[in-house]
């Protein structure tokens, strides 16, 4: 078991006219090896979630207990949490600074207290794992393409080697390629064994991709369940200024007109098969 | 954290200080400060003091808000008092080690706390109750006069507002920026002085690029939409004086009048 949260409450600005509630009673259980989608609206508090992760943001109220410790434990060590659980923000900008992204990749290895050349080995790796061309990385990271600069930042968490990595927005202001490359790495990541979270606003992003999706609206967890089930509601989260996949929609038209197909198709590949099947007589659809 | 930091910026509520005219509200903190530094005596200090907390009560501005900026402040303030207390001459009040206590300059060190507190908190409630853009009309209005001395007085009043502008999106950018470093497990609150000055290159690069990067950005903005200056330049709500700027100009006047007669009556 990776975490296990417990009615964690984060206020903004408490006792005073500005004050908001990111965060309000939210409880759940990450195992360890899986890969959650975690998405929202702008503001509905998933950004201020998965910071708590990571200790970098601290609870009004409520617990996190990861692998069974309390991270508000007075004992607890929340710098050497953010080796175990890695958290990529949004944009690379924030972080890259050094001359080379070689060197900057170093910089979280190095912040854990290992050698030059243990660092220098792991930030190899990380870089390798990102598939990054060798040819980059005696370059300036400020000189790479969006695409790259994603890449480089999340080899910079990577070359920790974290158990669970975070990676908020990843995909954000990136060209549809540069997008599912990115997000095919990070399904290798997964297939490496880590436990990943995903944070979007995208639904395309994340239904090709994760087992469990999490839908966050105005600081609360509203649905937790597969992709296929949330999508289903997706009248309900259009309520909440999200989208459901196309795919759902075209889905849910089709079953308008009595066809059997499965409504609760949420990737291209599944829609097309249940179709598909449609047309070879059998009526497998509608489960 | 970083996010405490509320000196310069602008707390949006409704109050009388609030919709007086940005000018009246420029003139009235330059005289406010003059009355500070004018005279040493109790009974002036007594009537600034009178005049700051009704200011406050009128602004609407949270004490708690506007002692939260002030926090960044108290080393400043403690630095000035220790270096007046043990430097200034003359009535030892007593001594220990090499250092004397004087009667003088626990009065002066006394005083200048007062003047500086009040200084900046006088000065905060302008950001506090002034948007950036209302601050910068009343700048440019007051120091028209400068034209005539061939001083950019448009350009300097934008550039004002610019840098007022970018506090708090610079300060949010830090704030990113600091918990990105730490994701990575930067440090930036152990060690000796010289590793935390070096933990903060990590910091200060994005944060310069980030800041180069937008005012590029805003320049091309601005000249997108043909901005050339001030030459010939219309506003779409031009500043005026209402009643409540006469009633504040006269409570203006009768204030300084009263530190004045304070000041010659009791010159301690």
């Amino acid at each position: 078991m990776s975490f296990i949260i417990n009615h964690l409450s984060h206020i903004y600005g408490e006792k005073t006219t500005l004050e908001v509630k990111a965060l309000d009673d939210v409880s759940m259980k990450i195992a360890d090896g899986e890969f959650i989608g975690l998405i929202g609206h702008t503001g509905s508090g998933k950004s201020t979630f998965v910071q708590h992760l990571n200790g970098l943001m601290k609870a009004t109220s409520g617990q996190i207990l990861y692998n069974g410790e309390d991270i508000y434990d007075k004992s607890y060590d929340r710098v050497k949490l953010r080796y175990h659980v890695g958290l990529v923000f949004q944009y690379p900008e924030h972080q890259l600074f050094e001359e080379s992204v070689f060197k900057d990749v170093c910089f979280g290895p190095k912040n854990m207290g290992l050698s030059e050349k243990e660092a220098e080995l792991k930030a190899y790796e990380a870089l390798k794992k990102v598939k990054l061309p060798d040819e980059y990385f005696y370059v300036s990271p400020f000189d790479l393409s969006g695409g790259q600069k994603r890449r480089v930042a999340i080899a910079g968490v990577l070359a920790m080697q974290p158990d669970v990595l975070i990676l908020d927005e990843p995909t954000a202001g990136l060209d549809p390629t540069g997008r599912d490359e990115i997000l095919e790495l990070i399904k290798e990541l997964h297939e490496g064994g880590k436990t990943i979270i995903l944070v979007s606003h995208s639904m395309d992003d994340v239904a090709n991709y994760v087992e469990r999706l999490l839908v966050m609206n105005r600081g609360k967890l509203v649905m937790d369940s597969s992709p296929g089930e949330v999508f289903r509601r997706f009248r309900e989260l259009q309520g909440m200024g999200l989208a459901a996949p196309e795919v759902t929609y075209i889905m849910h038209k089709l079953n308008v007109f009595e066809l059997p197909v499965n409504i609760r198709a949420t990737t291209i590949d599944e829609a097309a098969d249940s179709i598909m099947s449609l047309f070879k007589g059998g009526a497998t659809g509608a489960r | 954290m970083i996010r405490d930091i509320t000196i310069g910026q602008y707390y949006q509520t409704k109050s009388a200080l609030h919709s007086l005219d940005p000018r009246t509200k420029l003139i009235g903190v330059l005289v406010y400060l003059v009355s500070l530094f004018l005279f040493n005596s109790i009974s002036v200090y007594i009537i600034a003091t009178i005049f700051l907390v009704s200011v406050i009560i009128l602004s609407r501005v949270p004490l708690s808000y506007i002692l939260k900026g002030m926090k960044s402040m108290v080393f400043i303030l403690l630095l000035t008092v220790i270096f007046n207390i043990f430097l200034t001459p003359g009535v030892p009040v007593f001594t220990f080690w090499k250092f004397r206590v004087t009667k003088e300059g626990l009065i002066i060190a006394g005083y200048t706390a007062i003047r500086l507190l009040y200084l900046i908190v006088g000065s905060s409630l302008l950001t506090f109750t002034t948007t950036p853009n209302n601050l910068t009309d009343g700048l440019e209005s007051l120091m028209k006069p400068l034209r005539a001395f061939r001083v950019p007085v448009h350009e300097v009043a934008m550039m004002m507002s610019i840098a007022l502008r970018f506090i708090p999106i610079l300060l949010d950018e830090t704030d990113k920026i600091m918990k990105a470093q730490q994701a990575r497990g930067a440090d930036f609150e152990h060690g000796n002085i010289l590793r935390r000055a070096k933990s903060l290159v990590p910091i200060l690069v994005p944060l310069f690029v980030s800041a180069f990067r937008r005012a590029n950005d805003l320049a091309m903005a601005m000249e997108a939409r043909c901005y050339r200056g001030g030459d010939g330049r219309s506003k779409m709500k031009p500043l005026k004086y209402k009643a409540q700027d006469i009633t504040a100009f006269i409570t203006l006047a009768v204030y300084f009048a009263a530190v004045i007669a304070a000041g010659r009556i009791s010159p301690i």
